[in-house]
C-alpha cells in the first residue's frame, strides 16, 4: 500500500525545534532520542509522518517532532490517528500515549484499533502513574501502590497492557525500556514495518512521582539480570552470562539453568514471533517477576489484513465492478420520474 | 354508515396505512407516495414507527403508521387523515384521533376478530360505535382470507403469503386515487428483483385489491388530485437522512475532495451512515467506530488529513462528541456534524421529533467555543443544508453542526436530481502554492480563516492541538493578552461567515404587522400557516432561518420592522431566547410545543390569530 520513498535521513531531520520541556531525567527525553534514531533507520520522509497523541506528560512528544503532528485530546488519539490513517493509508501514523491516556480514559479505542488491526504504530510510554496531574494511580499502579489518590494504597489490580492487546487479537507487541536505546530502536522499527495495529510497551521512568518503578530493568546491570531479550528464532537465553533459559514444563514456562541437570542449549524454547496462537507470547509478556524475567524485544509479529488496506482495496474492487462516479449519474439510475 | 364523501379534486388529501409492525405499512406508504409523485402530485410524508422494535402482535404499542400527503401544492405530512388503512383494530385505535370528518376507512375484517379487539383494548364488539365514529365511509375488506385464496398456487406458504396483504392495501388505494397499476408493478418488480416468486405474489395481490375496490365499492367516490407545477426536470423521492448523505456526496464532489464519514449507530441517524456506506464507488469512506466520540475523532483524524469529514449522531450522542468538536475549533479543522435531533432529555424519544439541540449545538462545550450552526427545514432541503454546511466548514476551517430532525430525517419528498453546475462552488482553504513564512494559524486577516496544509505536503509539517497557540508563532502560548486575542480571533472567525452565506428574505405578506420565526424542520408546517392565515386576509409575514450561526446580516433589519414576532419552535423558546441575547428590545412571542410529534397547522392559524388580535 504505503509507496514510500526510502533515502537516507539522519536522526536530527526529524527533530523539531521547539524547546523540550519534560522533566530532567524523565523517561520521555530518551524515548524521544529513540524515535528520531527508528526513523532515520526507517528513512520514511519527515513528511510523509504523523505523530498523533493524546494528554499527559508524554503526549507533548508530537511537538518535538519534525514530521506532521497533532495532540489531542484526552484517550481518544487511537481514534483520531485510525481517520487519519483511513483518509490517507500512504501515511506512516504514529501514536504516543501514556497508560493513562491509553488504557483508562482511552481503553476502548486503544482494543478497538488493534481489533481492527489499524496500520498505526502505538507507542504504550507505562510509567504507572499519572505525571501531569501530579502523580495519581494508574491503570497499571500496582494493587497496594501509595500515592495521592490512594494514601492508604491501591485496593484494585493493574492491567497488563499484552493481555489487552492480545485480548483484542493484537499483531504485534514489543517491549522496551526508556533508557535502552538499542532494543528501543529495533523494536520501533520492527513496529514501524510490521503492517498493521503495532503495540510498543515502553517502561518508562517518572522520575518525579513514581521514581524507580521499573528498577529491576532501569540500568545496564539489571537488565542483564533481570530481562530477557526476545529475538526471533533465537532461543530464549539471558542472564548475566546467557546461563539461564526458558523451557516449556507442561504447560508452563520455567527458568532452568544451562549445564545443570543435564540442560544444553537444545532444550531451550526458540521464540517464534510468527504463530498465530497467541498462549505462549502471553505467558511471555506477563511473566511474574522475580521468578521470571521480564521480557523485552518483539513478542508478537503476526500477518494479518490491515483495516485501512482492506478499505481500499473494497472501493477499487466496487470502482471496478460500478461505473457510477458521480451523484447525479448514480441518481439517474435510480428510481426516477420527470417533470416536463 | 357509508356516506357520500365530496372531494375536490384540487384538495391535499392525506392518507394514512397503518398497521402492526410485520404488516409491511412503511413499504405500502412508500410506494403509494412514489406512484402519486410520478403522477405528478406533490408528496410529503410522515414514517411514524413504534418504538418498541417487536412489541407484541396486535398491541397499541406495537402499530406502525406512515402517511402520505399528496396535492397539488403540499408542504407538509398533513395534520390530519381523509383515508386511513387500519390493518388492525389497534391501528384503529390509535388513529382515530387524527380522523377528519367523512373520512373513508378501510380496514381487514379477518383482523378484526374478538380476540383481535381484546387485544388492542376494546371491550365491545363494535369498534366504531366504542371509538364514538360515526360520520365515516367503511370499506370493509377481508383482506388476510382473499390474499390468502388468491396465493394457493403461488409458490409462497405460511407467513410469506399473509406478508403480502400490504400490497391489497396498496392496490385498493390505487383504486380510491385512481393510480394505474403499471407504476406500482414496476416498483414492485424492483424492490423484489432477487425473488421474481415475491414480486409476482405481490402484484397478483396488488391487483386482487384494485378489483375489490373497483367491483364491491363503487359508491364510494374515488380521488382524483391535480397535479403539482413543480419544476421541470427529473425527480426521484428521498428522505432528509438520505438527503443529508447525498448532500455531503454532493459537496465532496464539488470540490474536489474525499468525503468521509466516521459514525457510531444512533437513532434517528443511522441511515446517514447506512446511505454513505452503500456509495464506494463514488470513493466515500465511511468508519462504524466503537463510540460517538471515536465517530467524531475518526472524522478529525480525516479532518487533519485533508478530507471533507463528517460525523452523525442524535443528541446524547452530540453530548459526548462536544469535546471533540472544542478540539476541532481549537485546531481550527474543518468538519461538519449532523445531529438529528430526537426528544430529549437523555435517551428520551429516540424515535419522535424535537428542536431541544439548539442551545447545546450553539454553545454545549467548555471554553468559548464557537462553531456554524445550519438547519435544514424539509427533508429534501436537507441536501442543501449538508451541502451548505460542508462549504463552510472546508472555506472557513471550523466545526459546522448541522442541525435536521428525527421528522424531516424520516419524511420524504419528490427531489428534483440537482444539476450542481448551478450551486456555489466550494473552495478548502488550502495553502497557496507560494505560501511563505507559513505557520498552522497563519490567517487571511479578513476572514481569520488560517491556511489548511495537510500531512504528505513536503516542506509543510507541523504541529497541531489542543493547547492555545501564539497568534503569531503557532507555538504553544499562555499568554494572558494572546489568549483573549485568539478568543476573540476564533469568535470574529465565525462572524465573518455572515458575509458569505445568504440573507433572510420574507415569505408571506411581508407588509404585515406580524412577523412568523421559526428555524429547521418545523418550515412546511409554519409555511402552510402563514399561507393559510393570508388566504383568510390575515396579513402575516414569515422568516425561516436555515443559519443560525452566525445569523444572516440582515436579521436585524428585518426583525425591527415589525410590531410583533412569533418565534415558533419545538422546545421551551431556545431560538428565542438567541434572538433576544443577540438583538435586544425585540417584541418576541413564543410558541412552543415539545410533543414529540410535528405541528398542527390548525393549531399555529388558532394561536397566531391570537396573538395579532391582541
Ligand atoms: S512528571 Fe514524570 S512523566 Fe511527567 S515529565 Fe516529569 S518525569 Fe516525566
Amino acid at each position: 500500500m504505503s509507496e514510500l520513498t526510502y533515502k537516507p535521513f539522519q536522526a536530527s531531520d526529524y527533530k523539531s525545534a521547539q524547546a523540550v520541556r519534560w522533566c530532567p531525567g524523565c523517561g520521555d527525553h530518551f524515548l524521544l532520542n529513540s524515535l528520531h534514531k527508528a526513523m532515520a533507520n526507517i528513512g520514511i520522509p519527515p513528511h510523509q509522518i504523523a505523530v498523533i497523541s493524546g494528554i499527559g506528560c508524554s503526549s507533548r512528544l508530537p511537538y518535538y517532532m519534525n514530521t506532521y503532528g497533532f495532540h489531542t485530546i484526552h484517550g481518544r488519539g487511537a481514534a483520531i490517528a485510525s481517520g487519519l490513517k483511513v483518509a490517507n493509508p500512504k501515511l506512516s501514523v504514529w501514536q504516543i500515549t501514556g497508560d493513562g491516556d491509553c488504557l483508562a480514559i482511552g481503553g476502548n479505542h486503544f482494543i478497538h484499533s488493534i481489533r481492527r488491526n489499524m496500520d498505526l504504530n502505538i507507542v504504550l510510554v507505562n510509567n504507572r502513574v499519572y505525571g501531569l496531574t501530579k502523580g495519581q494511580y494508574s491503570p497499571t499502579s500496582d494493587r497496594g501502590y501509595v500515592c495521592k489518590s490512594a494514601p492508604y494504597g491501591t485496593v484494585e489490580d493493574p492491567f497488563r497492557p499484552a493481555e489487552l492487546a492480545f485480548g483484542a487479537r493484537g499483531t504485534f507487541f514489543a517491549r522496551t525500556v526508556d533508557v535502552d536505546s538499542p532494543v528501543a530502536v529495533e523494536v520501533l522499527t520492527a513496529a514501524a514495518k510490521h503492517k498493521g495495529a503495532s503495540v510498543v510497551e515502553v517502561l518508562e521512568n517518572c522520575i518525579i512521582f513514581n521514581d524507580g518503578t521499573h528498577s529491576a530493568v532501569s540500568k545496564k546491570e539489571g537488565r542483564a539480570k533481570n530481562a530477557i531479550v526476545l529475538q526471533h528464532g533465537k532461543p530464549m537465553i539471558f542472564g548475566e552470562n546467557n546461563e539461564k533459559g526458558l523451557i516449556l514444563d507442561g504447560m508452563n514456562l520455567k527458568v532452568v539453568n544451562l549445564g545443570e541437570n543435564g540442560v544444553t542449549e537444545k532444550d531451550i524454547l526458540i521464540h517464534d514471533e510468527t504463530t498465530i496462537d497467541f498462549t505462549l507470547h502471553l505467558k511471555l509478556a506477563t511473566m511474574p517477576f522475580p521468578e521470571f524475567p521480564i521480557a523485552l524485544g518483539v513478542i508478537r509479529s503476526i500477518k494479518a489484513p490491515t483495516y485501512d488496506e482492506e478499505i481500499t482495496v473494497q472501493i477499487k474492487d466496487v470502482q471496478a465492478k460500478n461505473p457510477t462516479r458521480s451523484l447525479k449519474d448514480y441518481l439517474m439510475k435510480g428510481e426516477i420520474w420527470e417533470v416536463k | 354508515m357509508a356516506e357520500q364523501v365530496k372531494k375536490d379534486n384540487q384538495d391535499n388529501i392525506v392518507i394514512r396505512f397503518s398497521g402492526d409492525s410485520g404488516d409491511g405499512m412503511q413499504l405500502a406508504g412508500t410506494l403509494f407516495a412514489n406512484i402519486s409523485a410520478m403522477s405528478g402530485n406533490d408528496i410529503s410524508t410522515f414514517p411514524d414507527f413504534p418504538s418498541e422494535i417487536r412489541a407484541p402482535q396486535g398491541t397499541l404499542s406495537g402499530v406502525s403508521g406512515y402517511q402520505v400527503h399528496i396535492g397539488p401544492k403540499v408542504y407538509t405530512p398533513g395534520d390530519k387523515t381523509d383515508v386511513l388503512i387500519a390493518m388492525n383494530p389497534a391501528a384503529l385505535k390509535i388513529n382515530v384521533k387524527n380522523l377528519k370528518n367523512s373520512s373513508v376507512v378501510v380496514i381487514d375484517t379477518d383482523s378484526f376478530t374478538k380476540k383481535d379487539l381484546e387485544k388492542a383494548l376494546f371491550s365491545t364488539s363494535n369498534p366504531f360505535e366504542e371509538l364514538g365514529i360515526g360520520n365515516i365511509s367503511v370499506i370493509e375488506a377481508p383482506i388476510g382470507s382473499m390474499v390468502k385464496e388468491s396465493l394457493t398456487n403461488s409458490g409462497l406458504e405460511g407467513k410469506d403469503v399473509l406478508r403480502c396483504k400490504n400490497m391489497f392495501a396498496l392496490g385498493l388505494s390505487c383504486w380510491l386515487f385512481d393510480r394505474p397499476l403499471n407504476l406500482a408493478e414496476s416498483l414492485i418488480r424492483t424492490k423484489f428483483a432477487k425473488k421474481p416468486i415475491v414480486a409476482e405474489a405481490n402484484i397478483k395481490v396488488l391487483h386482487d385489491g384494485y378489483n375489490f375496490g373497483a367491483n364491491t365499492h363503487a359508491s364510494v367516490p374515488t380521488y382524483h388530485i391535480a397535479t403539482s407545477t413543480k419544476e421541470k426536470g427529473f425527480y426521484t423521492d428521498v428522505d432528509g437522512n438520505t438527503a443529508t448523505a447525498y448532500g455531503l456526496i454532493a459537496a465532496a464532489e464539488k470540490a474536489g475532495m474525499e468525503l468521509f464519514l466516521g459514525s457510531y449507530p444512533i437513532t434517528p441517524a443511522t441511515d446517514i451512515l447506512q446511505e454513505l456506506a452503500k456509495h464506494k464507488a463514488l470513493g466515500v469512506k465511511t468508519m462504524q467506530m466503537e463510540d460517538d466520540i471515536a465517530g467524531i475523532c475518526s472524522a478529525i483524524g480525516a479532518s487533519f488529513a485533508g478530507s471533507l469529514a463528517a460525523t452523525n449522531t442524535s443528541g446524547p450522542g452530540l453530548a459526548l462528541k462536544s469535546e471533540a468538536i472544542g478540539l476541532a475549533v481549537m485546531a481550527e479543522l474543518p468538519i461538519v456534524i449532523i445531529d438529528v435531533q430526537r426528544g430529549g432529555p437523555s435517551t428520551g424519544l429516540p424515535t419522535k421529533s424535537e428542536q431541544t439541540d439548539l442551545m447545546q449545538a450553539l454553545y454545549g462545550r467548555n471554553g468559548e467555543s464557537p462553531v456554524a450552526v445550519v438547519a435544514a427545514k424539509s427533508p429534501t432541503d436537507c441536501f442543501d443544508a449538508a451541502f451548505w454546511a460542508s462549504k463552510i466548514a472546508v472555506e472557513h476551517m471550523t466545526p459546522v453542526i448541522l442541525l435536521t430532525d428525527g421528522y424531516i430525517a424520516n419524511g420524504s419528498g419528490a427531489f428534483k436530481i440537482p444539476e450542481l453546475e448551478n450551486y456555489p462552488s466550494i473552495q478548502p482553504h488550502y495553502i497557496k502554492k507560494d505560501q511563505q513564512n507559513w505557520k498552522p494559524y497563519t490567517r487571511n486577516e479578513e476572514t481569520k480563516v488560517r491556511y489548511w496544509a495537510t500531512p504528505g505536503t513536503e516542506g509543510f509539517q507541523h504541529r497541531i492541538g489542543g493547547l492555545e497557540k501564539d497568534y503569531t508563532t503557532s507555538i504553544i502560548s499562555t499568554d494572558p493578552a494572546n489568549h483573549q486575542l485568539m478568543v476573540k480571533t476564533r469568535q470574529e472567525k465565525i462572524n465573518a461567515i455572515a458575509n458569505f452565506i445568504p440573507i433572510i428574505d420574507i415569505q408571506g405578506d411581508a407588509n404585515a404587522d406580524v412577523l412568523i420565526v421559526g428555524w429547521g424542520g418545523t418550515y412546511g408546517h409554519l409555511l402552510s400557516a402563514v399561507n393559510e392565515m393570508n388566504e383568510n386576509g390575515k396579513k402575516t409575514a414569515f422568516a425561516h432561518f436555515s443559519f443560525i450561526s452566525p445569523l444572516p446580516k440582515n436579521t436585524e433589519e428585518i426583525l425591527r420592522k415589525y410590531k410583533k414576532i412569533i418565534v415558533c419552535e419545538q422546545n421551551l423558546g431556545q431560538f428565542a431566547g438567541y434572538l433576544r441575547m443577540k438583538i435586544h428590545g425585540l417584541p418576541i412571542y413564543q410558541y412552543n410545543e415539545v410533543t414529540g410529534q410535528p405541528f398542527l397547522v390548525s393549531e399555529l392559524v388558532k394561536y397566531f390569530t391570537k396573538i395579532m388580535e391582541e
